[in-house]
């Protein structure tokens, strides 16, 4: 017997979303993911000054503004022929990563984890300790986080002015200079996170955690440990969240923190891995509108791609069930974010949860948690390297004819601008954001986007009008709908 | 007070923001112990799915009581009134529809964000989606809840404006709420809590020297006043972003760029480039509020002439390149 089920509002992920699931014996038989909301920000940049893309596309999300928004200063340097000076490189990869990170806990701690606080777990034997300290809005652990992650924005404070909807990134630099005691500040703001991080969310170093190379070290290490990550994993490891959540195996990264690794390489390599790591290139990249309430008749490169939204003629259109555009590379579905950067990166640990059970609930999250010991030590060299009284920003002249492309690696994963500029004005400016990969529809060959495979069969109990195995698995991908329609 | 709040039509950015309050134990807690229960919020309550939309009908339709009533974001009334833009997921209804049912209800409602207020960035350009706010569209009253709309309590939209808003702005009107300490009188002529916005961006502004001697930054990075040539409209802006900073540290002017006046209907169509400041004949059309044109820019041409070395050089630089005198004698 199937049947239907219809999930949303899907809170506790950031913006609009429906999952509709067609059940049979007790299992996803197929998915549909539905982005609900439209706002059109691609239509409000065109005709605008380039320069106001910065004002604008912050403000498409909240949660990846920052990320918008070196998206959007890559873009407008490559069509200024602008490069930013080190300060400005460092700075702009300390506000990006501060985003990032701040995001993972978030994620993390309001988002993912108040599930398994849920009374439908009450028979488990870790419970009572999860409910304690996980529960939605009261868990004792947001008395903790929040103002951990306060403290953190404070880096924000002092290189972005403020958080989110910052206007520091700029193509040729940031705006602030810092002066030699903010960069005595600044490592003190790093050195309060690690050290939270050490003793809240791991119960060990950050440099202990980044060592850990297999399952069964993990396993090895998270034994009776205090903190929440090996708290994660005994529930992890209680449910099988392993063998959860699976979806198409092939990873996108663009390439996180430029120039913020070894020898002027970005700190997490660009590429695409499917069972190894290719080279990324962007001419493959179409974005198919089937199954979207747009306008559209074939697969467009974002170069040449358009945003026009079905006004009253929803009806004629039904094939459509979301807002969200189907981007494709290569004419493959990829996944992308925390797991698919580490994979491309090379990271150890992930690389050996893939290879065992494929992508999962468990790899995705603790991809996402090991971020947060690898960028740390990064952020802090990041700092030392800042030269207080040298240029934090060269000066640009924006022709009047010109396009480019920002390619930047949001907290969620792979963030792409394509922008065109005609006569001095935005002549046209096309988004490809992280969950439009992993939330993507169906294209017009039929084959359903990364979420919507991941879900298929996963177990659904017969009175179970919200999934519980459902809910994990789209979480985990840590979603933001705001940023998948823009 | 039982406190309910929705997303619409925005970027979830005032949540973040709001999460970002600086509290000993963090905001949600500061809430708790406020005598606030967030009763319902899209980003942090447990209930999903059926769960959520069984609590939106009590609500609606008057089986739970609550409070105040939280909107985020713009409310969206196309395409052609449809409010199609915007569905609540699930719930096959569009947002907007709830917000009327759940506004009729509440004994307050509060705007969290000029989106919300106003319309916000959302309704900017041609306005496609039909984006307005609760109770202004644009800087016109009506909005989608109409002029004449009243809470449980007798007030209007309670508009916490702000792009996003900052979160001691939310924490002290909905505390100020909890205590009843916050009334329509407490409201300035767009409905915003006057706490914050009696007071000019402009009012401790780190760049106050640079703009008394209208030495002015050239350039992004630059140190100096960035009224004359950015875009600032900090002399012109009602917030206190200066006095209460962002992250106890920071704000726009002192991030080194403009302030674009976000707390402002209109913001999002300034009629210019926004970081850049449009003259007439030299002399910029935003003028300070409360200066008549004439005493500006004769003060300008004084001050100008007057600009010691110090700040005149360091104006141009991104780090000060001369330091300030020490008085030997010590100040007088």
């Amino acid at each position: 017997m199937t049947r239907r089920l219809t999930i949303g509002p899907f809170n506790r992920v950031e913006g609009d979303l429906e999952v509709t699931l067609d059940i049979a014996d007790g299992r996803v038989a197929s998915a549909q993911v539905s982005s609900s909301l439209y706002r059109g920000f691609e239509h409000i940049l065109l005709a605008k000054h380039p320069l106001d893309a910065l004002v604008i596309v912050p403000r498409i999300c909240g949660i990846c503004s920052v990320s918008q928004s070196a998206a959007a200063a890559t873009a407008l340097a490559a069509a200024a022929g602008v490069d930013m000076p080190p300060n400005g490189r460092l700075a702009s990869n300390l506000i990006l990563a501060c985003e990032n990170l701040a995001d993972h806990l978030t994620h993390f701690y309001l988002f993912f984890m108040p599930d398994f606080a849920r009374a439908a777990y009450r028979g488990c034997s870790w419970h009572a300790t999860t409910e304690r300290r996980f529960q939605a809005t009261v868990g004792e652990a947001l008395r903790e986080v929040l103002p951990a992650r306060a403290d953190l924005l404070r880096l924000m404070g002092y290189l972005a002015g403020k958080w989110p909807h910052s206007l520091a990134l700029q193509p040729g630099g940031t705006t602030r200079a810092v002066t030699a005691t903010e960069k005595v500040r600044l490592l003190v703001v790093l050195r309060e996170f690690r050290a939270f991080l050490s003793s809240t969310v791991f119960g060990d170093a950050l440099e202990n955690v980044a060592a850990i190379g297999s399952a069964d070290e993990l396993a090895a290490w998270a034994e009776g440990r205090p903190g929440d990550l090996p708290r994660f994993l005994e529930i992890a490891g209680d449910l099988d969240l392993a063998r959860c959540g699976r979806a198409s195996d092939t990873f996108l990264s663009y390439g996180a923190y430029a120039h913020g690794g070894r020898d002027g390489q970005p700190l997490f390599a660009r590429g695409v891995w499917h069972g190894q790591r290719r080279p990324f290139e962007e001419p493959l990249i179409r974005e198919d509108v089937t199954h979207a309430w747009l306008h559209g008749d074939r697969p467009l490169h974002p170069r040449q791609g358009e945003t026009r939204p079905l006004t009253g003629e929803f009806a004629d259109k039904a094939s459509a069930y979301t807002w969200c555009k189907a981007p494709r590379y290569d004419g493959r579905i990829v996944e992308t974010g925390a797991l698919a950067r580490q994979m491309v990166a090379g990271q150890p640990l992930v690389r050996a949860l893939v290879a065992a059970e494929g992508g999962s609930v468990l790899a995705r999250v603790v991809a996402r948690l090991l971020e947060l010991a690898l960028v740390v030590p990064a952020m802090e060299g990041w700092v030392r390297a800042l030269t207080p009284g040298e240029a934090f920003c060269h000066a640009w002249q924006l022709p009047d004819q010109a396009s480019g492309v920002g390619l930047v690696e949001a907290a969620r994963g792979s963030l792409g601008h394509w922008l065109r500029i005609e006569g001095g004005k935005i002549a046209g400016y096309q988004i490809i954001a992280p969950t439009t990969w992993n939330f993507s529809p169906r294209d017009a060959a039929g084959v359903p986007g990364a979420l919507e495979q991941a879900l298929v069969g996963l177990p659904v109990g017969e009175d179970e009008r919200v999934p519980l195995a459902v809910q994990h698995v789209v979480r985990s991908f840590d979603p933001c709908m705001v940023c998948t329609v823009h | 007070m039982k406190l309910i709040w929705l997303q619409a039509a925005g970027c979830g950015g005032c949540t973040q923001s709001l999460l970002g309050a600086e509290s000993r134990a963090g905001v949600l807690a500061q809430f708790a112990d406020g005598g606030i229960e967030l009763v319902l919020h899209p980003g942090m309550s447990e209930s999903t799915g059926d769960e959520t939309l069984d609590l939106l009908r009590a609500a609606a339709d008057g089986r739970l009581s609550f409070d105040i009533l939280c909107v985020e974001g713009a409310l969206l009334r196309g395409p052609n009134g449809s409010g199609r833009f915007q569905m609540l997921s699930g719930s096959g209804r569009p947002l907007i529809a709830w917000v009327r049912e759940l506004a009729a209800r509440a004994a307050y409602v509060l705007a969290i964000g000029t989106c919300s207020a106003y319309g916000g960035i959302v309704s900017g350009g041609e306005n496609v989606t039909d984006a307005c706010g609760l109770q202004f569209d644009g800087d016109q009253e009506g909005g989608l809840l109409g002029t004449d709309f009243r809470s449980g309590a007798g007030l209007p939209v309670i508009n916490v404006a702000g792009c996003p808003t900052h979160p001691g702005w939310i924490v002290d009107t909905l505390l100020s709420l909890a205590l009843g300490a916050l009334n329509a009188a407490d409201l300035d002529a767009w409905q915003r809590p006057r706490f914050y916005t009696e007071q000019l961006v402009h009012h401790g502004c780190p760049r106050n020297e640079f703009y008394e001697f209208k030495a002015s930054a050239q350039k992004l990075s630059d140190l100096g006043c960035l009224m004359e040539n950015m875009g600032c409209k900090g002399t012109q802006a009602n917030a206190d972003c200066n006095l209460r900073p962002w992250h106890g540290v920071g704000s726009c002017v002192r991030g080194g760029f403009a302030c674009i006046s976000c707390t402002e209907p209109g913001f999002e169509e300034p009629g210019h480039p926004f970081m850049e400041t449009p003259k007439i004949a030299g002399i910029p059309t935003g003028l300070p509020i409360d200066m008549p044109k004439a005493w500006f820019v004769a003060l300008a041409a004084l001050s100008k002439s007057a600009t010691p070395k110090r700040v005149r050089e360091n104006s141009r630089s991104d780090h000060p390149l001369i330091a300030p005198g020490i008085r030997k004698s010590g100040p007088k």
